[in-house]
C-alpha cells in the first residue's frame, strides 16, 4: 500500500498540519489581520492625537554619548585643560532653595532646602557643548559623596551631607580617557570613589567646580489611586575653598558659565545661576540638572493598540482549541497525533508563530508610521539606543505570541471558549489596565506588573528608570518594575507553565 | 504491520457503571468484521480504547501488534470513522483532509484522491458546515483512507446514509477486506450487517457474548427445528412425541417440532400415515439469534448481578 511520502520529522508534521488548519478557517485569518490592523490604526490615532508647537523652532534636546537625550543644564566655573591633569577641591556648604506655590498671584516664595539629588563638585567636560561626554566627583543633598559620568552611570561614595564642621574634599583626575574620583573628610586620607573611561575623550577639555539641582518633586496619590507628579524650580549653592588645579591647565581667571539656562522672551536668564568668588572661596549656584531626560514622547507611546489586538489574538487563540472540543475534532487531532504533548505543543507553537509574525509586521508598522505622525506634529520623541527599538518592536511581537499560547492553554484547560476567553484575558489584559489605568495605589499596580502575566509589557519601555534621577517611576507612567527582559520572561513562563498543565491534563484525560 | 486488532480483557469503570466488562475479541484481515450490540453496550467505549482516546482500567488492545499511541504516523496503520459530524463547519471537506494528510507526511495529491474514491467531487470544496449527513459520512471515510491503512474501524458508518448510501457502504466496506484490509463496522442493528459482515462479534453489558461467523450463529439458531402443516395435528404430536420429538402447536394447523430432522419427521408422519401439507426447515434470521443473545446477554447479567449481593 504505498502512499507518497515527505522526509519531515513527526513533531513537523504536525506543526505543518496546525498550520493547515489555521489557515482554512477564514475567520481566523481575518480576526488575526483584525488585530493587526487595529494594532496599528489604534496606535497612530494616539499618535494623531499628540501635538506640540513651540514659539517658532522647537529648541533642539542634546544628546547624550550614549545617545539618549539628556537634560545638561548646570553651572559651571571652568577652564581649559591640555592632557593630563587633576582638579582637587573642599567642599564646606551646600545650601538650597526651593520654590512653593504661589499663595498670594505674582508674590513668589521660596523655602530654603536642597534636593535629594542637588548636586555640587568637581567636573572634567569634553567641552561647553551640551551633552558632551563628562565625569564627575560630586556631594549631593541627601545621597552622600557620587561619581557620575555621561549622565547615565552614577557610582555611591560615602554617604552624608557636608557642612562647615564636617567638610568634603573632591578630587578628580585625569589620565588620557580614564578619569578617576576620590574623595577625603581630613584632605590628607583619601579614598576612590569611582573611574569612569570617557571614550574619545580629546586633549583639551574644561576643568571646574559645578552646582545643579534639579526640581523639586513632589508625587500626590490620586483620589481615585494612582498619582501625579510636580515639579518645582529648586537651585543650589554650595561653597568651595581649597581648590587647587594639577597640569597644564590655562593660567588666570575661571569662566563662569550658565550651561543651558533658559531665557525668557526679553533675552534675560530664566531661574539664573550665579558664582561669587572672595578670595580663595568659591560660591557657585546652580538650577538645572545633569542627567538623563524623561520628558517627551516614548516609541512605545505609538503601541497602545496593541491592548486591543491583543484581546482579539486571545480570543482566536482560544478558539483554536475550544472549537475542537465543541465539535468533537479534538479526537480527530488526537487519532492523527495520539502522543498528546507533542500534539498540543505544536498546536501551541502554531499559534505562537502565527501571531508573532503578524505582531512583528503590526508592532513595526505602528512604530515606525506613528513616529513619523508625532514627529510631524511637533513631538519629540526620545532618542533611544541603537538596539532599544527592534527590542521594543520584537518584544511585543513575543508578547503578542506568548500571550497566544497562554490563551490556547486555558482553552485546553477549560474546553469552553467564553471561560478560557475571560480567565486569559483576567490573567493578562486586567492587570495591565489596573496598573496603568491610574485607579491603583503605585505600589499594587508595581505588584501587578511583577507578578501577573502583564509583566511582560516591559519589554515595551524604551527609556529605562535611572536610580540617581528622581521620577514619578510608576507603571502608569510607562516606567514598570522589572527589567524588559524580565517581564517578558515573566509571561513566557506562566505561558510554559499553563501549557505544561495543559498537556498534562490532556494526557490525563478521555479524549 | 499484521492488520488484526487485538482486544483483551478491557475493563473501564464510569462511576457507578462497568462500561466494559472483560471484553476480548479478536478481528482478522480480509474479512467484515460486525461489532454488534445494543446501545450502551460498550462498543464506542471499545473502538475509542482500541485508538488510545479512552484509556482502560485493565486489559490491552492491540492494533498490529502494537498499542495505537506507538504507532509511527497512525493513520498509515489504521483508518477510522468514529463521529462524522467533528468538523470545524467553516473549513470546507477538501481542506479538512489536507490538514490530516499533512499530519501523517501525505500530500494534496493523496487527498483528492481519496475523494474522488469516495464520490465526493467537487462538494469537498464547500464548507463541511453545509454537508448533509451522507456527505459527512463519505468525508469520514475519505478521511479514514487517506493514510491507506491495513486496518479500518468504522463506529455507525451507515448511520444517517439513505438507502442508495447504504448499499453503497455496504459494497465499499466489502471492497475493503477483499483487499486484505481488517475491518471492524459497529452497528446497533444486526439488519445493517447481515449482507455486509463475515464475522460477528456481539457484545451486551460490556462484553462479548458471541463470536462467530454469521453462518454459524445462523445455523446455531436454526438447529433442529422444523415447521409442519397438517389437517390432523393431535395425531401428528402424538406421533412425533412418540418418535422422541418435542412439539409446540403454533397455529390451528401449523406445529414446530423440535429435536428432530426434517427427513425423520416426514418418515415418522409417513409411517403414521398421517397427511401433512407441508413440512420445512425452520431457518431464523440473523435478526432473530441476535435478539436470542443479546436479551440473554441481558438477563445473565441480571441474574448474576443477584447472586453477587
Amino acid at each position: 500500500m504505498n502512499t507518497t511520502t515527505t522526509r519531515r520529522s513527526g513533531f513537523a508534521r504536525l506543526l505543518r498540519a496546525e498550520w493547515t488548519k489555521f489557515r482554512t478557517v477564514r475567520g481566523w485569518v481575518l480576526a488575526m489581520a483584525g488585530a493587526a490592523l487595529i494594532t496599528v490604526l489604534l496606535g497612530l490615532l494616539s499618535a494623531s492625537g499628540s501635538h506640540t508647537s513651540c514659539d517658532g523652532a522647537c529648541p533642539a534636546v542634546p544628546v547624550g554619548p550614549g545617545g539618549e537625550a539628556v537634560e545638561d543644564k548646570f553651572y559651571f566655573v571652568h577652564r581649559p585643560l591640555n592632557g593630563d591633569g587633576s582638579i582637587t577641591v573642599r567642599v564646606t556648604s551646600m545650601t538650597g532653595q526651593k520654590r512653593l506655590p504661589d499663595s498670594t498671584p505674582g508674590s513668589r516664595r521660596v523655602a530654603s532646602g536642597v534636593v535629594p539629588w542637588a548636586k555640587a563638585g568637581v567636573m572634567i567636560k569634553e567641552s561647553m557643548k551640551q551633552g558632551s561626554t563628562y565625569a564627575a566627583v560630586m556631594v549631593t543633598g541627601a545621597h552622600g559623596v557620587r561619581m557620575q559620568h555621561d549622565f547615565t552611570q552614577d557610582v555611591a561614595g560615602r554617604p552624608g551631607g557636608v557642612s562647615q564642621r564636617s567638610p568634603r574634599w573632591l578630587r578628580l583626575t585625569r589620565s588620557g580617557a580614564d578619569l578617576t574620583g576620590y574623595e577625603s573628610t581630613d584632605g590628607r586620607q583619601w579614598s576612590q570613589v569611582g573611574t569612569a573611561h570617557l571614550a574619545g575623550l580629546p586633549d583639551a577639555v574644561q576643568i571646574g567646580l559645578f552646582a545643579a539641582s534639579p526640581g523639586d518633586l513632589t508625587v500626590t496619590p490620586g483620589d481615585f489611586g494612582g498619582s501625579s507628579a510636580a515639579s518645582r524650580f529648586a537651585a543650589a549653592t554650595a561653597v568651595f575653598d581649597q581648590v587647587s588645579l594639577r597640569g597644564s591647565a590655562a593660567d588666570g581667571a575661571w569662566r563662569p558659565d550658565d550651561v543651558g539656562v533658559t531665557l525668557n522672551p526679553d533675552g534675560s536668564p530664566h531661574h539664573p545661576g550665579g558664582f561669587k568668588e572672595s578670595g580663595d572661596t568659591y560660591t557657585v549656584t546652580g538650577v538645572g540638572d545633569i542627567a538623563p531626560l524623561s520628558d517627551g514622547q516614548q516609541i512605545e507611546n505609538t503601541l497602545t493598540g496593541v491592548l486591543a489586538g491583543l484581546i482579539v489574538v486571545i480570543v482566536v487563540a482560544v478558539m483554536f482549541i475550544t472549537t475542537e472540543y465543541r465539535r468533537g475534532l479534538i479526537r480527530t487531532t488526537l487519532l492523527a497525533g495520539p502522543r498528546r504533548g507533542r500534539t498540543l505543543v505544536a498546536k501551541a507553537l502554531a499559534i505562537g508563530a502565527v501571531t508573532f509574525v503578524i505582531g512583528l509586521v503590526a508592532a513595526t508598522a505602528a512604530v515606525t508610521l506613528g513616529k513619523a505622525i508625532l514627529v510631524a506634529n511637533g513631538n519629540y520623541v526620545l532618542p533611544v539606543a541603537p538596539f532599544t527599538e527592534p527590542r521594543v518592536i520584537v518584544g511585543t511581537a513575543v508578547l503578542l505570541g506568548a500571550a497566544a499560547v497562554l490563551a490556547l492553554a486555558v482553552g485546553t484547560l477549560f474546553r469552553r471558549s467564553v471561560a478560557a476567553v475571560i480567565t486569559a484575558i483576567v490573567l493578562i489584559v486586567v492587570p495591565y489596565i489596573l496598573a496603568t489605568a491610574s485607579v491603583l495605589p503605585a505600589g499594587a499596580a508595581q505588584w501587578l506588573m511583577r507578578l501577573t502575566p502583564a509583566a511582560g509589557f516591559a519589554i515595551q519601555q524604551s527609556i529605562p528608570a535611572y536610580a540617581h534621577v528622581l521620577g514619578n517611576y510608576t507603571p502608569s507612567g510607562g516606567y514598570y518594575p522589572l527589567a524588559p527582559w524580565a517581564g517578558l520572561a515573566v509571561l513566557c513562563g506562566y505561558a510554559a507553565l499553563t501549557l505544561g498543565l495543559a498537556v498534562f491534563q490532556l494526557r490525563r484525560r478521555d479524549a | 504491520m499484521r492488520a488484526t486488532i487485538e482486544v483483551a480483557g478491557l475493563c473501564k469503570r464510569f462511576g457507578q457503571t462497568m462500561a466494559l466488562d472483560g471484553m476480548s475479541f479478536t478481528v482478522e484481515p480480509g474479512q467484515v468484521t460486525g461489532f454488534v450490540g445494543p446501545n450502551g453496550a460498550g462498543k464506542s467505549t471499545t473502538m475509542r480504547v482500541i485508538l488510545g482516546l479512552d484509556a482502560a482500567d485493565e486489559g490491552t488492545a492491540l492494533v498490529g501488534g502494537r498499542p495505537y499511541p506507538g504507532l509511527r504516523d497512525p493513520l498509515r496503520h489504521v483508518g477510522a470513522l468514529l463521529d462524522a459530524a467533528a468538523l470545524q463547519p467553516s473549513r470546507t471537506g477538501r481542506n479538512h483532509l489536507l490538514w490530516l494528510a499533512h499530519s501523517q507526511g501525505l500530500g494534496a495529491r493523496r487527498v483528492d484522491e481519496v475523494i474522488e474514491r469516495v464520490g465526493l467531487g467537487s462538494a469537498a470544496g464547500r464548507r463541511a458546515g453545509g454537508f448533509s449527513l451522507g456527505m459527512r459520512q463519505r468525508l469520514g471515510i475519505a478521511a479514514a483512507l487517506l493514510g491507506d491503512p491495513p486496518v479500518l474501524l468504522l463506529d455507525e458508518p451507515s448511520n444517517g446514509l439513505d438507502p442508495e448510501g447504504i448499499v453503497w457502504m455496504r459494497g465499499f466496506l466489502r471492497g475493503l477486506a477483499a483487499q486484505g484490509r481488517a475491518v471492524l463496522v459497529s452497528s446497533h442493528l444486526m439488519s445493517e450487517l447481515e449482507d455486509t459482515a463475515d464475522h460477528l462479534v456481539v457484545v451486551g453489558r460490556g462484553r462479548v457474548v458471541a463470536d462467530t461467523s454469521v453462518a454459524g450463529l445462523i445455523a446455531a439458531a436454526s438447529t433442529g427445528r422444523v415447521a409442519l402443516r397438517t389437517t390432523a395435528p393431535s395425531q401428528a404430536m402424538a406421533a412425533l412425541a412418540h418418535a422422541g420429538a418435542v412439539v409446540a402447536a403454533t397455529g390451528r394447523d401449523t406445529l414446530t417440532v423440535t429435536g428432530l430432522e426434517g427427513e425423520h419427521v416426514v418418515a415418522v408422519l409417513n409411517r403414521s400415515a398421517v397427511p401433512f401439507s407441508e413440512v420445512s426447515a425452520h431457518r431464523a434470521t440473523l435478526e432473530e439469534a441476535y435478539m436470542e443473545l443479546t436479551r440473554d446477554a441481558v438477563e445473565f447479567r441480571a441474574a448474576g448481578q443477584e447472586a453477587a449481593r
